[in-house]
């Protein structure tokens, strides 16, 4: 069963420059109890489609076409009490940096408790949870830990923090953006593991965003490629990572530098720039910078399964 | 907490002792001679030379100093020269007065602004907001004292509505209450805007950041982000910005005593300076100096509570 199937989905902004198109023609899907990640250069529009997916897009960002179905409901549909309901409740998300996510001024205890302010749960036992939960993310002397505020923990503890938040309340789905790239090495080894191991234990599925390729092949099973606001590529981590169809991830990979020398945070440059949203290209987006080009490439490429659910957006795919 | 405050509270004391040294500075450097002006002009030598031994004037600089400064710590402010009675114990019995219309003022302020500023934050772009905008800028505007003019005028004199001067029966809670109301709109009006326009912004600052973004995305009640994860950081720019207005609502209590004719600290100087009653100026400038460092205090304390960070940082 799918937990998530995002189909044809786009969205725009209204700008001072004109519309611009961040997501054209998203489709791809978030199997049960599966961790999908998805991989793209900065502002491709990743942070959007979790936005979208959230309901929390921007007051001048709209879905124009498409459907999120989540669990069987169109969520682009949805009411906004109705989707506040699904909020941390169904879906969950951890951001980025842990820091700025947690409410400065509130203990962790009572965040959490707000977390559950659905439940119908008396306070002892929305506070016993809180401590199960962060004692299951691992936080030492988990009693005192509620108790205490957000900048009196590590970076690492707070990510475990915010991940026990986000877990609460055993959604289907957690959106992670990427949760580790403001930690160091080793604290990020820890985190995915932690993550790996909770995710086995819910049984949710994950939605795993990241710049970082290595991170990717190891944690996910089906991984996503956006550029410039559309999926060039997806499937499963071994035919993504071993048989690349789109000329993009190919170059994705090249670049890793993880298979060259020593591991590094950031997606390497591929020469080119990515083009202005605001004025997308007629034909493929990746046209500027593709070194396969064809005449054929000055049409909107298709979507081509090359494989059982082994999808690439571009014209080369189908002749393989 | 408790660190935090007692840390607080010795910064206090230091600057209390400071603006003593400073007062001190500032009477020994007045030119003239204390005795002389306590006497006047028919005093003969002999008579100046006794008041300046009696008041310690012979003694060294530092001396003097010490002896004003243990003096002062002991409440011991001087004696005031039209009545003989000591300074402190006529400063202390007009102070509740000053201290009521202060925290009179700080209540339209904080009553007003912080709902007007919160509204319009949340209400921003729209017709309200600008309405708020406007408002808070013309009620900054206008200086306390045409205010307490104006306030006069309509509500007492012409509309009879409230009473005019004094400050009501002596024992009657209500009567002085329905006092109070007139001149502490006139100290508090210029509040209600610049807190309003300080919440607004800073509400807007932080309803744009990442941990209400997070709640958000737990499907927090709007109210209870705009309440507790928006309002509770937003206004404690304002506590401290109030702490610091103090200094400024007790030049505007002056204005607002003297138009309303009630009693209290600024009256008593104002009336002081006018018979060149300098012992009880002195005294009246220290305590009032005494007050602005207390409720200084007492502002970051309230800071210290609302805010963690603040608290671990000292
Ligand atoms: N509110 C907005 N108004 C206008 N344009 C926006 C808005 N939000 C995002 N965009 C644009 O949409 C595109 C996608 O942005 P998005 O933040 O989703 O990228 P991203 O993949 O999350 O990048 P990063 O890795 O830097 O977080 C970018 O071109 C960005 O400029
Ligand atoms: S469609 Fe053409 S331009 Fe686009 S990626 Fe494929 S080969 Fe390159
Ligand atoms: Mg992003």
């Amino acid at each position: 069963m799918t937990v998530l199937a995002i189909k044809g989905l786009n969205v725009t902004f209204s700008t001072e420059g004109g519309q611009l198109h961040a997501l054209k023609n998203v489709s791809f899907e978030v199997p049960e109890r599966r961790i999908v990640g998805v991989v793209g250069e900065s502002g491709c529009g990743k942070s959007t489609l979790i936005n979208a997916i959230l309901g929390l897009l921007a007051d001048n960002g709209s879905v124009d076409a498409g459907s999120i179905t989540f669990e069987g409901e169109d969520l682009t549909r949805l009411g906004a009490a109705r989707m506040q309901e699904l909020r941390g409740q169904r879906i969950s998300t951890v951001f980025q940096d842990p820091m700025g996510a947690l409410n400065p001024v509130l203990s962790v205890g009572r965040q959490m408790r707000n977390i559950q302010y659905r439940s119908g749960r008396s306070r002892n036992e929305k506070d016993a949870r809180s401590e199960a939960m962060l004692r299951q993310v691992r936080i030492p002397d988990a009693q005192s830990a509620l108790a205490q505020y957000p900048h009196e923990f590590s970076g690492g503890m707070q990510q475990r923090v915010a991940i026990a938040m986000a877990l609460m309340m055993r959604p289907a789905l957690l959106i992670a953006d990427e949760p580790t790239t403001a930690l160091d090495a080793t604290l990020e080894v820890a985190t995915i593991e932690l993550l790996q191991e909770l995710q086995q234990d819910i049984a949710c599925s994950v939605l795993f965003i990241s710049h970082h390729l290595g991170v990717i092949a190891e944690l996910c099973d089906d991984v996503v490629v956006m550029y410039a606001g559309e999926v060039v590529e997806r499937g499963t981590t071994r035919q993504v990572f071993h048989a690349p169809c789109h000329p993009y991830t190919r170059r994705l990979l090249e670049c890793d530098p993880a298979r060259q020398s020593g591991r590094t945070r950031h997606l390497p440059t591929i020469p080119g720039e990515v083009p202005d949203l605001r004025h997308r290209p007629p034909g493929c987006v990746f046209a500027t910078r593709c070194d396969q080009r064809v005449d054929a490439c000055d049409k909107t490429p298709p979507d081509v399964a090359v494989a059982a659910g082994h999808v690439a957006r571009c014209v080369l795919a189908a002749a393989r | 907490m408790l660190r935090y405050s007692v840390k607080r509270l010795g910064l206090a004391l230091v600057i209390v002792s400071v603006a003593m040294l400073l007062l001190f500075c500032m009477i020994y450097l007045i030119p003239g001679d204390p005795a002389a002006v306590a006497l006047g002009p028919r005093a003969t030598e002999a008579m100046r030379e006794g008041l300046r031994i009696k008041m310690g004037l012979d003694k060294p600089v530092w001396v003097q100093f010490w002896n004003f400064f243990s003096a002062a710590w002991q409440g011991d402010l001087g004696r005031d020269v039209l009545s003989d009675r000591p300074v402190a114990t006529v400063v202390m019995e007009q102070l509740p007065y000053t201290l009521a219309l202060i925290f009179g003022g700080i209540s339209w302020s904080v009553t007003l602004g912080i709902p007007l500023g919160c509204w319009a934050a949340v209400e921003r772009g729209t017709v309200a907001d600008r309405i708020v905008g406007v408002l808070s800028v013309a009620v900054i505007a206008v200086p306390s004292f045409v205010v307490a003019i104006y306030a006069l005028l309509i509500f007492a004199v012409a509309l009879r509505w409230l009473p005019a001067i004094g400050a009501g029966e002596p024992g009657d809670i209500g009567d002085q209450l329905v006092h109070l109301i007139l001149p502490s709109l006139a100290v508090g009006l210029g509040w209600v805007g610049y807190i309003a326009r300080m919440v607004r912004a800073s509400m807007l600052e932080v309803l744009e950041s990442q941990h209400i973004r997070t709640a958000r995305a737990f499907g927090l009640p709007e109210r209870m982000i705009t309440y507790r994860y928006a309002l509770t950081i937003a206004i404690l720019p304002t506590v401290t910005l109030l702490g610091v207005g103090i200094g400024q609502m007790l030049s505007s209590a002056v204005f607002a005593e003297i138009v309303f004719a009630r009693p209290g600290v600024g009256k008593l100087v104002y009336d002081a300076i006018l018979t060149r009653n300098y012992p009880l100026v002195t005294g009246a400038v220290l305590v009032t100096t005494i007050l602005f460092v207390l409720l200084n205090l007492v502002a970051d304390l309230i800071v210290g509570a609302l805010d963690p960070r603040v608290r671990s940082r000292l």
